[in-house]
């Protein structure tokens, strides 16, 4: 096992660069997962780790040792890609074995360790097979257990759900989950699925443009994201965004939402004229709430154990609230809503977190 | 059911028309006219005389040059045909590295496999390997004195097999559409788990090659028994020296085309269709243990 330092770590093709002086420290035996929209870097980040792409500038060290230099097969990592990239001509057991003959190592110590992959994945009935005889979800089994059988001190994952649908999805991401509980080695994980980061990260790595938005534990992410898009990236259904004009006219600062009443802020460290004002679908209450309004149901999205309704407000914005569900609403029904403040994340223009020094002011 | 069956296959036939119409109209009567031709004696000026099996007997039995034909067109396809396509595979292989200016390359390779079949190549070749050709003269920079490639027995088929195995292109296009289709990642994979090069090439390549492989082989067997133009050329379509350039195609044109014997180059035809035929159909049955196909059917 090891951990992993990034340091000032860029990745360029000619002018165009795609990871921009990257700083990480990822702590040995965690389960770190690289989330960002396509194209956000996290792809090539993971491939500069694993030794498939050139590191363009900084150093990536695996424990000690830097590693920009080392060819991948002496990084002492095992990779899952997202196609599985299974040997199609090889049966199950091949493919498990193929990457052991490299290393000299006793027959006996190779079946041993196939075997013990095949055990932990349950895939021991598939060793006869080849892949295109096996499901989606087998085949993604088979090219971890691939992983595992090197005894690796880094594994990494890029996408490997993808291209599973989304029942198997949740089965193994739950799988992955126990294989890293059982074995407690390392782990990066890359995804476009903020879910998959939120409900199986130690800590999550926010991308965009090459470049960390924040870093954290998924209810770090969640609770206190520290700019826009993280805000708008974690977390589902979505965070409400209310654009607010700031009145500091009396002293006191009061927050002008079209669409809502004008209600007191605390006191932020930001002199800004107009913030973003977020709000999590869950913390909208239905009839409650410090500062309320009226607004017409557009739409009603009943999925069992919640509802999310889908609200204009009279200045023709939108927000997402989640109920919980015992109600049932009808599109077109005017309905109150409301949220307390404390609930309320609050960005300056520059779209970046501000905290309220202390929360006593009063609803106007 | 009629009708179902042409709404399905319609516009299949329809696209394979002008070969259907070609064959119908053009290659199968003179096919099955060869056939019956085989089997009589026929000079082109006085109508075919029915002899039966007489002349399929007298080139088993006591055509010598038959023999030597058969000889000298087996050592050639045996040599060439791997020739070629390593040669063919080497150059897919290098190209396949993703350099940015591929299409000028990939045309550049391809261009001695159109100019190929052409004469003026076969010219070309005659006066690269002559007594005073180029070859030699470059031999004599390094103190070598070349021989008569061409009309020495012993070498004048192997300049066939290098000018063969220069005729890259169509295979190499082909192999490198092969090596195209073989995913990256599964190379980065065994890239990951430490796979030297060379094991990447006989475990990973090859096998997954293996279908394109098998084509190509097919196809350059086909081709290769059927090589006409250079050696005529070469040999100034005589089979000289000494008969080592006797190719069965040389052979088969002189008998009908020279000596007017039309009966018995018909019956010399037909036995390289089976020849031909017999390769192919073992190609075929010897595949199942050694072609992968990704989307077979258990």
């Amino acid at each position: 096992m090891a951990g992993l330092t990034l340091r000032n770590v860029g990745k360029r093709y000619g002018a165009l660069s795609i990871i921009k002086g990257l700083n990480l420290d990822i702590h040995d035996g965690e389960f770190l997962v690289l989330v960002g929209p396509s194209g956000c870097g996290k792809s090539t980040l993971l491939r500069m780790i694993a030794g498939l792409e050139d590191i363009t500038d900084g150093t990536v060290a695996i424990g000690n040792r830097i590693v920009n230099d080392l060819p991948a097969s002496k990084r002492e990592l095992s990779m899952v890609f997202q196609s599985y990239a299974l040997y199609p001509h090889m049966t199950v057991a091949k493919n498990l074995a193929f990457g052991l003959q490299n290393f000299k190592m006793p027959k006996a110590e190779m079946e041993r360790r196939v075997a013990e992959a095949a055990r932990i994945l349950q895939i021991e009935k598939l060793m006869d097979r080849k892949p295109r005889q096996l499901s989606g979800g087998q085949k993604q089994r088979v090219a971890i257990g691939r992983a595992i059988v090197r005894e690796p001190q880094l594994f990494l994952f890029d996408e490997p759900l993808s291209n599973l649908d989304a029942e198997l999805r949740v089965q193994m991401r739950a799988e992955l989950a126990s294989l890293y509980a059982r074995l407690g080695t390392t782990m990066i994980y890359v995804t476009h699925d903020q879910v998959e980061a939120m409900t199986m990260a130690s800590r999550i790595v926010v991308l965009r443009a090459g470049k960390i938005e924040q870093v954290g534990t998924p209810q770090e992410l969640y609770t206190r994201p520290q700019n826009l898009f993280v805000a708008g990236f974690i977390g589902s259904p979505k965070i409400n965004m209310l654009q607010a004009k700031v009145d500091r006219a009396s002293g006191e600062a009061v927050a002008t939402v079209p669409g809502l009443p004008a209600f007191s802020l605390p006191t932020l460290p930001s002199a800004d004229d107009g913030l973003t004002l977020c709000v999590r679908p869950g913390a909208v209450h239905i009839g409650a709430g410090e500062v309320m309004t009226q607004g017409t149901i557009r739409l009603v999205e009943y999925l069992g154990n919640e509802s999310l309704l889908h609200i204009a407000l009279s200045s023709g914005q939108v927000l997402l609230v989640s109920d919980n569900g015992k109600t049932s609403y009808r599109s077109g029904e005017t309905i109150s809503i409301g949220f307390d403040r404390s609930d309320l994340h609050y960005f300056d223009a520059a779209g970046q977190r501000v905290e309220p020094i202390q929360n006593e002011s009063r609803l106007q | 059911m009629i009708k179902r069956f042409i709404a399905r296959n319609a516009p299949g036939y329809i696209f394979l028309s002008p070969w259907l119409l070609g064959f119908f109209l053009l290659a199968l009567g003179p096919i099955l006219a060869s056939l019956y031709l085989s089997f009589t004696k026929y000079d082109m000026v006085s109508d075919p005389r029915w002899v039966g099996f007489a002349n399929y007997e007298y080139m088993f039995t006591r055509d010598r040059r038959f023999w030597k034909a058969l000889e000298v067109t087996f050592t050639y396809v045996a040599l060439a045909v791997p020739a070629r396509l390593i040669m063919a595979l080497s150059v897919a292989m290098l190209l396949d590295k993703g350099l940015r200016t591929i299409g000028l390359y990939r045309a550049i390779f391809y261009l001695p496999s159109l100019l190929g079949a052409s004469i003026a190549i076969a010219i070309l070749w005659r006066q690269l390997f002559e007594q005073n050709g180029v070859v030699n003269q470059v031999l004599a920079v390094f103190g070598i004195e070349g021989l008569a490639w061409i009309t020495n027995p012993d070498t004048s088929l192997y300049t066939l097999v290098i000018l063969a195995m220069w005729q890259f292109g169509s295979p190499m296009l082909i192999f490198l559409a092969g090596l195209r289709g073989i995913p990256r990642d599964l190379y980065e994979a065994a890239e990951i788990d430490g796979t030297p090069k060379w094991r990447q090439f006989t475990r990973i390549t090859l096998p997954l090659l293996a279908p394109v492989i098998f084509f190509n082989l097919v196809l350059q067997t086909i081709e290769s028994f059927k090589t006409f133009s250079s050696a005529f050329i070469i040999s100034n379509g005589t089979g000289a020296p000494a008969d080592s350039l006797l190719f069965f195609t040389v052979y088969l044109f002189n008998e009908a085309f020279k000596f007017f014997r039309m009966g018995y180059a018909s019956a010399l035809a037909w036995v390289l269709l089976l020849i031909i035929g017999a390769f192919t159909a073992i190609a075929f049955l010897t595949s199942k243990y050694w072609v992968h196909y990704e989307n077979e059917r258990d």
